[in-house]
């Protein structure tokens, strides 16, 4: 099932499929070392609409909601 | 010779940097602190060479302006040795531009700092299998304790002596052949010479979209970018995705298959501070702990700088009646030395005792590693006042000072966020205004009042946020950052920090405050500052403060604390208490807190984002300060 970032739960552990928008953020999170493929954690989803911490080949980086929206992951079973 | 050092950000550059250059960078825990980059003479075991320590850069393919600068720098300047300093607990990662610079064919070494990092998360690198798959010298490193310092160098300066020139590596095979088909007609056309790079790194770029690039080759033959867009799709076929994300795919792949390949794992150690961000980015403990941070930090400057401030001004005040009797209240004389010793006394002990504990403070919770966990917490307010995370950095760098604060709005993505923030920016009481709240406010009226007034400008910020972003509609990029580990920092690099950014105070602030004093006194002397008192006359009466206070805000424009160290010597008396009130005091705290910035900042604000939106953020800030001391007059 493939889903957004925003829309999981804290915790799991998911694949990322596609990132939508432009050529802008693509090449930003790839400087952080997110792509198409890669395995991340969820590690906190901030309340309120807050920003979401993601644990990435060891390091943390934490996204605004609207960049974590854009991110299409597939959950890992 | 000359080196340069270059890595992505937080990887320890400066530090490094700061090793062999004496403390002159600063250096903290975020990513991107470094916004220019220094450059320094240097001496190793009798050889002489120039160092230079550039911003962190994630990537050649360069967005925001700190990187941008880093690869103008590496293109244009002549380089000697390329030091690519690696956060070793982030090899995977870090690699990724090392493999962009050895496409750059310069004489590369990569030093692998933070080893005992890496080795903590159970990171263990074979640095001689690394070095020969890349073909570079490797040296390890653990900058701040200054270990591998000296082999470094050792191998720099060999490396200086016989340069070896770096070599690419191989992308998977369809792709290299679309980038071999590239560089084949770059190389006809000879246009990588003009930017003194290889064809390789200009037909990656080209292939990955890079604005400056296709910008350039497009102003010297427009024609050509078609044989680069057929090459993009070329590329786009192979793989079925865009070109960029091909090549940084490429090269992501390239760099696990490396990092495979000298790494083994094992179990991590467990430390508390890999738990700290349970509690300190709790959605809930998150915020509690963020007040109790801040709750303390307010009380140990007030008490450190109370304790100090009453027995040297105390010291002070009876010096001027012996300088009197000596000299004789009328003479010349006695006007220029009281003007000498009021300065004095305002940098000693007004200034110095707050300023002293804050920055010691700011420094500390910087090195710590706190501050990206600040902008993680303020993300959601940020938002709703039409800014993101990132925005929180620039603005807390603000209570130390606001001119480097003011550059740190360098790590904003977009021209927009960079103006907004530079204007509150401007509006955050820096450490100049710190010791108005804390000489004045607090003193007089109580520590109550005094954090009052920083709660006032926190909701004005926001207010204004809000008014200039919906001014300025525009969906903010939205934050991507970094949180790096927490680090506790040496006693000694949290001093020369404290220490570089008190020397600015003690060059710059304090001789302008003895020159303030001693004009003022001369002013009083021949009685010219009711001239320039009747000019600001239409602001102190409108605000119902004494008409003497008007010289020192014109004063204050030139440094900040100048207002306040010149309101006891205008108003002519020792205790302020005694010819203003309550009212007057807060009034005239938040007129100065917000009214124009000072001079320093308005130099720094014309070369960051221009002349013309200089001049409204002025107009902007005397509105403001006009609206809320009136406001105050009325209601405190």
């Amino acid at each position: 099932m493939i889903v957004s970032l925003t829309n999981i739960k804290t915790g799991s552990k998911v694949r990322v499929v596609r990132i939508r928008g432009g050529l802008g953020i693509r090449q930003r999170l790839s400087c952080l070392g997110i792509h198409p493929g890669d395995l991340i954690v969820l590690q906190k989803s901030g309340f309120m609409r807050g920003p979401v911490l993601v644990n990435i080949h060891g390091n943390q980086v934490a996204l605004g909601r609207g960049v974590a929206a854009k991110i299409l992951v597939e959950v890992e079973l | 010779m000359k080196f340069a050092l270059v890595g992505q950000p937080n990887c320890g550059k400066s530090t490094i940097f700061n090793h062999v250059a004496g403390y002159k960078a600063i250096t903290s825990n975020f990513p991107g602190k470094t916004v220019k980059y220094s450059i320094s003479k240097m001496t190793f075991q009798g050889m002489i060479s120039e160092i230079v320590d550039l911003p962190g850069s994630y990537s050649l393919t360069s967005f925001d302006l700190a990187e941008l600068e880093t690869r103008k720098y590496l293109l244009k300047e002549e380089i000697d040795v390329v030091i690519n300093v690696i956060d070793a607990s982030l090899l995977g990662r870090g690699l990724e531009l090392t493999l962009q610079l050895l496409e750059l064919n310069l004489p590369i070494l990569i030093c692998l700092n933070m080893i005992d990092e890496a080795e903590g998360k159970g990171i263990n690198i074979n640095a001689s299998e690394l070095s020969r798959l890349l073909k570079v010298p490797v040296v390890t490193a653990v900058a701040h304790k200054g270990l591998g310092i000296n082999e470094l160098f050792e191998e720099t300066f060999k490396m200086g002596q016989n340069p070896v020139k770096s070599q690419y590596l191989s992308f998977s095979k369809d792709v290299e052949q679309v980038i071999q088909h590239l560089i084949y007609h770059l190389k006809k056309k000879n246009y990588a010479q003009n930017f003194h790079i290889t064809n390789r790194f200009l037909a990656t770029k080209l292939l990955e979209n890079d604005q400056y690039f296709i910008d350039e080759i497009k102003k010297i033959n427009a024609r050509f970018i078609t044989t680069v867009t057929d090459y993009q799709h070329q590329l786009e076929q192979c793989r079925d995705r865009t070109s960029d994300v091909v090549i940084s795919s490429e090269r992501h792949h390239l760099s696990m298959d490396l990092y495979e390949s000298v790494v083994t794992l094992s179990k991590p150690r467990i430390e508390i501070r890999h738990y700290l961000d349970n509690i300190l980015m709790h959605p809930v403990f998150g915020y509690i702990s963020l007040i109790l941070v801040m709750y303390l930090f307010f009380h140990f400057v007030f008490y450190v700088g109370g304790l100090v401030e009453e027995p040297l001004l105390d010291f002070f005040y009876r010096l001027l009646p012996l300088i009197e009797e000596r000299l004789g209240a009328d003479s010349l004389l006695f006007y220029i030395s009281s003007g000498v010793v009021q300065g004095l006394a305002g940098g000693i002990a007004i200034v110095l005792p707050y300023l002293f504990p804050f920055l010691l403070g700011l420094a500390f919770l910087e090195d710590l590693g706190y501050l990206p966990r600040i902008a993680y917490l303020m993300d959601t307010f940020l938002h709703r006042i039409g800014l993101h995370g990132k925005a929180i950095i620039p603005l807390i760098l603000g209570y130390g000072c606001t001119v480097p604060a003011v550059m740190a709005t360098r790590i904003l993505e977009s021209e927009r966020d960079r103006f907004i923030a530079s204007v509150l920016t401007t509006m955050v009481p820096c450490a100049a205004r710190m010791t108005i709240i804390f000489g004045l406010v607090a003193f007089y009226l109580g520590p109550r009042a005094a954090f009052l007034v920083y709660i006032l400008n926190i909701i004005v910020l926001a207010i204004s946020g809000k008014i200039l972003s919906s001014l300025m509609p525009e969906v903010t990029p939205g934050m991507i950052m970094e949180i790096p580990s927490y680090h506790i920092p040496t006693i000694k690099v949290l001093l020369s920090k404290v220490w570089l950014r008190m020397k600015e105070f003690i060059v710059i602030a304090w001789p302008l405050l003895i020159v303030g004093s001693i004009a003022l006194s001369l002013l009083k002397h021949w009685h010219a500052e009711s001239f320039i008192n009747q000019l600001v006359a239409p602001i102190t009466l409108l605000l119902g403060l004494p008409i003497a206070v008007g010289v020192t805000l014109i004063f204050g424009i030139l440094r900040k604390e100048l207002s306040m160290v010149m309101l006891v010597q205008a108003l002519g008396v020792t205790e302020i208490s005694t010819v203003m009130n309550a009212t007057q005091i807060m009034t005239f705290t938040i007129f100065v807190l917000f009214y124009v910035p000072c001079a320093a900042t308005i130099a720094v604000l014309i070369k960051e984002i221009g002349g013309k939106r200089t001049i409204e953020t002025i107009i902007f800030t005397f509105f403001i300060a006009i609206l809320l001391a009136t406001a105050t007059r009325l209601v405190y």
